[in-house]
């Protein structure tokens, strides 16, 4: 305190001049240099003709696979974020949930006859458990933990939020055991269909036709229905929205339905494709998610899809381009790293993402 | 707090009248016994109850029993609080509505848990529920029935005994205050001589062995074989707590500090120091009394403290939310083990103390490369991308690609202990004084700095970043300084941490660490020092200690920081100035329901407006 000098240390314009440029021409060398790392490995990984053409377009499709799941899930963050701007921490363990109960279901379910005789049919059944699963539980943790904290600092509920997610994880874990949970395997969608030279499994093509199913629905739903309306409405502005005699509580419940909905179907979709899931699954899709939605820009809808397929395909195709490329040995291990290098690079340089706006500076 | 925008309407009654008070909320009790029935239910079958009963506390009595006495006692002691007193309105006298309040809330948790009782002892659920062992009700011991079958008067001892558990804990609400919380205290006390008996017995004996001091028969007096607290034992732990809280609450009595103030400027210095030396005496001989394993917990917890105090810059005083700091915790234990271990890829095999000041250097190195990209972010943004920041550190110590340097899964073996001279420290108990040594360095670093120029454009930019800035904080200084502070903390951490298990592997420094030590500094407050210092003896040492908490550490973790969030933003033990940042507006509601009072000069009792919020 004794030390503390009255006079003033240069005004804040002088120490503006010779601060932000160093920490300016920093991020600009960090862009510069992942362009160039980029760009080099690229280069170096075509032209080594490692991979053939087809190896290259198996993980191009498999890559929109991936990024259609986490498009799916994307969502729920997005319109969570457009509403009430906080990061809903826990959607990647509704994410999980849905896809434990997809076990627990499908597992029950390849004991009938049903199984066997219709396999599409139990499928639906399935999704449908899944979808309203995870959607209770979605709006129970809006319901319980956030609800209370709305209009408090938001880094309130984002703590609560990642309280809500381990709670939920360890809530799995002592319930249901930590164990591997391997899906039971459905005849109809072993194999391979070909398309424009494309070779794409069966699930994957499951997959990906049912998430855009379910985009399209939910964009219509969001643009044309009066339900929809009103959640754009709220969130442009919640107290307006009020004033006009829309309830915002249920407008916000009803986004935590959908995201949840939404994030099940996503979490049957993932144990499709990747036959097994357990109490930690939730974690990495939900932060690529995560990223997915920031990437597109969040808030945005369909900003969420393009950045989940964007999302899915660098994290696909990124290891064999661009690490081989540089010479970095068993680059397969390091797709989590590719994912989430990703994320913080959108989230430094363009933190209102590819097609977003809305969030400014000031609101990230 | 929970519903903190409520509208501050006072009542209008005529010149002089009170309304009608509020009484206890009979559907708010059927609420909470709902609640209480459910979370009864829910620790059953995520096997909480079966390990629990593991430990005996308390007479014939174990820890799983405990946990379901507690829940109707807890639901009835709630319901059967009075709703806060509003301004204009009557107080409400005590009555038979307080027990009615708990017996209802008891009663339907009993229920609850009855129902739930029934349906398992029906239904084999125990392939998809696979902590609903038949122990639970269907065979001996037959835990949640407390030994009785269900037909065999079972379910009536649920229902019984849930309602009049909770009918006595709304009976705590007839007792004056005083009272009351003597009882409180009493209970706490038997819980707490309870829980630690490993602590206290180990602590009885080593007193004796180490100053010959008589004091193993106590020992032998509070607890049985079993490792239970006896029941004479508990009764003199009861009443001795029972009795300090009523001495220390009688009317009249002046606290401690002011009894002390008219004392010459001589005798209190001297007064600290003796205070001072007692402190280090005890501290000394503390890892001989507690033995080998209760030093080894205390380390762990104190390695966790000294992160704690670390992240506590960060996220306490400058407010920057860092769920990626675990890296700096690796980056340390990595350093130590690169320069000490003969096996790494350096091989040098340097002594400890030389590798601490590249700790440092490594520390403030990436503690300045995570901190200098995320300078424009706020908030929850910026906990993700720290978040990924941690997440990229772990994974390239995992990776092939940098095996040969870090050793990949495996790890790097063989990290040196750490020496004072010829002295070599191996063994928790000659560990403890080397992290002690560090926690103090550290708590006075967090002292210092909360005081300095720094220190306060850190809270400054937590209150308001734009609003510092604009006054002339140099945020980009401040943010990098509180970047570096903390990474250096968690790089000792991570030195500590290498020599002390005497080697390093990647799976160690996963992001559940990060969420340990923000649940710490969150459960403790924000920060505040002392808070930080009990919370991570709580919540580290206390599951280390009792191993049947480990598989539900977490668990509790969650449940805890949503609490939390809830009900006690700013911590247990919070810093006064963040308490008033976070309640900012009640604490400014308050002053304007003050003014209104002096205004209007009412007759009636001018209830301070804090009751509207509590």
């Amino acid at each position: 305190m004794a030390k503390t000098s009255l006079e003033p240390r240069g005004s804040i314009a002088v120490r503006r001049r010779f601060q932000l440029p160093i920490v300016d021409s920093f991020l600009w060398l960090v862009r510069i240099a992942a362009i160039v790392l980029i760009v080099v490995g690229a280069f170096n990984s075509l032209t080594s003709g490692r991979l053939s053409g087809q190896q290259w377009r198996d993980l191009v499709v498999f890559g929109i696979a991936q990024g259609s799941v986490y498009a799916l899930i994307a969502l729920g963050y997005t319109m969570v974020y457009g509403i009430l701007r906080f990061i809903n921490f826990a959607h990647g363990e509704v994410f999980m949930i849905g896809a434990m109960t997809g076990f627990y279901v499908s597992d029950g379910l390849s004991r009938t006859w049903l199984w066997e005789a219709q396999p599409f049919i139990s499928l639906l059944i399935v999704l449908i458990c899944c979808m309203t699963v995870s959607a209770l539980i979605a709006v129970l943790l809006e319901r319980v933990a956030y609800r209370p904290l709305r209009g408090l600092p938001r880094l309130l509920p984002f703590i609560t939020a990642i309280g809500a997610s381990f709670f939920l994880q360890y809530t799995v874990a002592t319930l249901f055991g930590t164990s591997v949970k391997a899906y039971p395997s459905v005849d109809a969608l072993t194999g391979v269909v070909t398309f424009l030279g494309f070779r794409i499994l069966k699930v994957q093509v499951l997959v990906i036709v049912a998430a855009l199913l379910m985009l399209a629905g939910l964009y219509l739903y969001v643009e044309k229905t009066k339900a929809g309306r009103a959640i754009r409405a709220v969130a442009e502005d919640p107290e307006i929205a009020q004033l006009m005699g829309l309830s915002v509580d249920r407008t916000i419940v009803r986004v935590f339905a959908i995201g949840g909905a939404l994030a099940g179907a996503a979490g049957f979709l993932f144990g499709l494709v990747f036959q097994n899931v357990h109490f930690l699954s939730g974690f990495l899709p939900g932060i690529k998610a995560f990223t997915a939605a920031v990437l597109g820009g969040i808030g945005n809808i369909p900003g969420a899809v393009l950045g989940g397929l964007l999302l899915g395909s660098v994290e696909s195709l990124g290891p064999s381009l661009v690490l081989v490329g540089l010479g970095i040995p068993s680059a397969h291990q390091l797709k989590d790293v590719v994912a989430f290098l990703a994320l913080v690079l959108v989230l430094i340089f363009r933190p209102t993402g590819i097609l977003g706006e809305r969030v400014s500076e000031e609101r990230a | 707090m929970a519903e903190p925008t409520v509208a501050v309407e006072v009542p209008v009654a005529a010149e002089g009248e009170l309304l009608a008070a509020r009484q206890v909320d009979l559907w708010r009790a059927v609420r909470l016994g709902l609640v209480g029935g459910l979370t009864a239910a829910f620790v059953s079958a995520n096997g909480m109850v079966a390990a629990f009963s593991e430990r005996a506390v308390l007479g014939g009595q174990t820890l799983g029993s405990l946990l379901l006495v507690a829940v109707p006692v807890l639901v009835g002691y709630l319901a059967g609080r009075p709703p806060p007193v509003l301004q204009g309105f009557a107080t409400p006298r005590p009555g038979w509505r307080n027990v009615a309040g708990g017996l209802v809330a008891g009663l339907l948790s009993g229920v609850v848990m009855a129902v739930f009782v029934t349906l398992i002892a029906t239904f084999d659920v125990r392939r998809i529920l696979i902590n609903v062992t038949p122990g639970l009700v269907r065979e001996a011991p037959r835990l949640l029935t407390f030994g009785l079958e269900l037909g065999a008067g079972g379910l009536v001892l649920i229902l019984a005994l849930n309602a009049a558990l909770g009918a006595v804990a709304g009976t705590l609400h007839l007792l004056p205050a005083r009272w009351r919380r003597a009882v409180f205290a009493a209970a706490l006390w038997v819980l707490g001589f309870a829980m630690l008996q490993p602590v206290i017995v180990q602590v009885l004996r080593g007193i004796q062995a180490e100053l010959r001091i008589w004091t193993a028969p106590l020992a032998d007096f509070l607890y049985e074989p079993t490792g239970a607290l006896s029941v004479p034992g508990a009764v003199a732990v009861a009443a001795l707590a029972f009795g300090i809280h009523a001495l220390l609450t009688r009317e009249g009595r002046r606290p401690v500090r002011a009894r002390l103030e008219p004392l010459p400027e001589r005798s209190r210095r001297l007064l600290r120091l003796v205070v001072l030396a007692g402190i280090l005496f005890v501290l000394g001989l503390l890892p001989q009394i507690l033995g080998p394993f209760l030093s080894e917990v205390l380390n762990i917890a104190g390695i966790f403290l000294l992160m704690a105090l670390g992240l506590n810059i960060v996220v306490g005083l400058a407010g920057l939310l860092d769920l990626g700091y675990v890296a700096f915790f690796a980056v340390g234990a990595y350093t130590t083990a690169l320069l000490t271990s003969p096996q790494s890829s350096l091989g040098v095999g340097w002594i400890f103390w030389a590798a601490v000041p590249f700790v440092v250097l490594a520390a403030a190195v990436s503690g300045l490369a995570v901190g200098t990209p995320v300078l424009r972010m706020r908030g929850d943004y910026l906990a993700i991308v720290t978040l990924g920041f941690g997440e990229i550190a772990r994974l390239l110590f995992l990776s092939d690609w940098l095996k040969p340097t870090f050793g990949g899964a495996q790890g790097i073996i063989q990290v040196r202990d750490i020496t004072i001279g010829p002295i070599e420290i191996g063994g928790p108990q000659a560990f403890f004084y080397v992290i002690f040594c560090f926690v103090l360095l550290a708590a006075y670093v967090t002292y210092a700095l909360q005081d300095s120029r720094v220190g306060r454009a850190w809270m400054a930019m937590r209150e308001d970043e734009a609003v510092a800035d604009a006054m002339g904080v140099n945020i980009v200084t401040a943010k990098l300084s509180a970047f570096i502070a903390g990474a250096m903390l968690a790089g000792f951490g991570g030195a500590l941490f290498a020599s002390k298990i005497g080697s390093v592997f990647p799976h160690s420094f996963s992001v559940i660490v990060s969420i340990t030590i923000l649940v710490v500094i969150i459960v403790g407050g924000m920060a505040s020092v002392p808070g930080v210092v009990l919370a991570s003896f709580v919540l580290v040492g206390l599951p280390e200690l009792l191993r049947e908490f480990a598989e539900y550490r977490f668990l509790i973790y969650g449940a805890l920081l949503i609490f939390m969030m809830q009900r006690r933003p700013e911590g247990f033990i919070p810093s006064r100035r963040r308490a008033e940042e976070l309640h900012e507006e009640e604490i400014s509601q308050d002053a304007g329901l003050r003014t209104q009072a002096t205004m209007q000069q009412q007759a009636g009792p001018a209830e301070d407006g804090r009751n509207e919020t509590s």
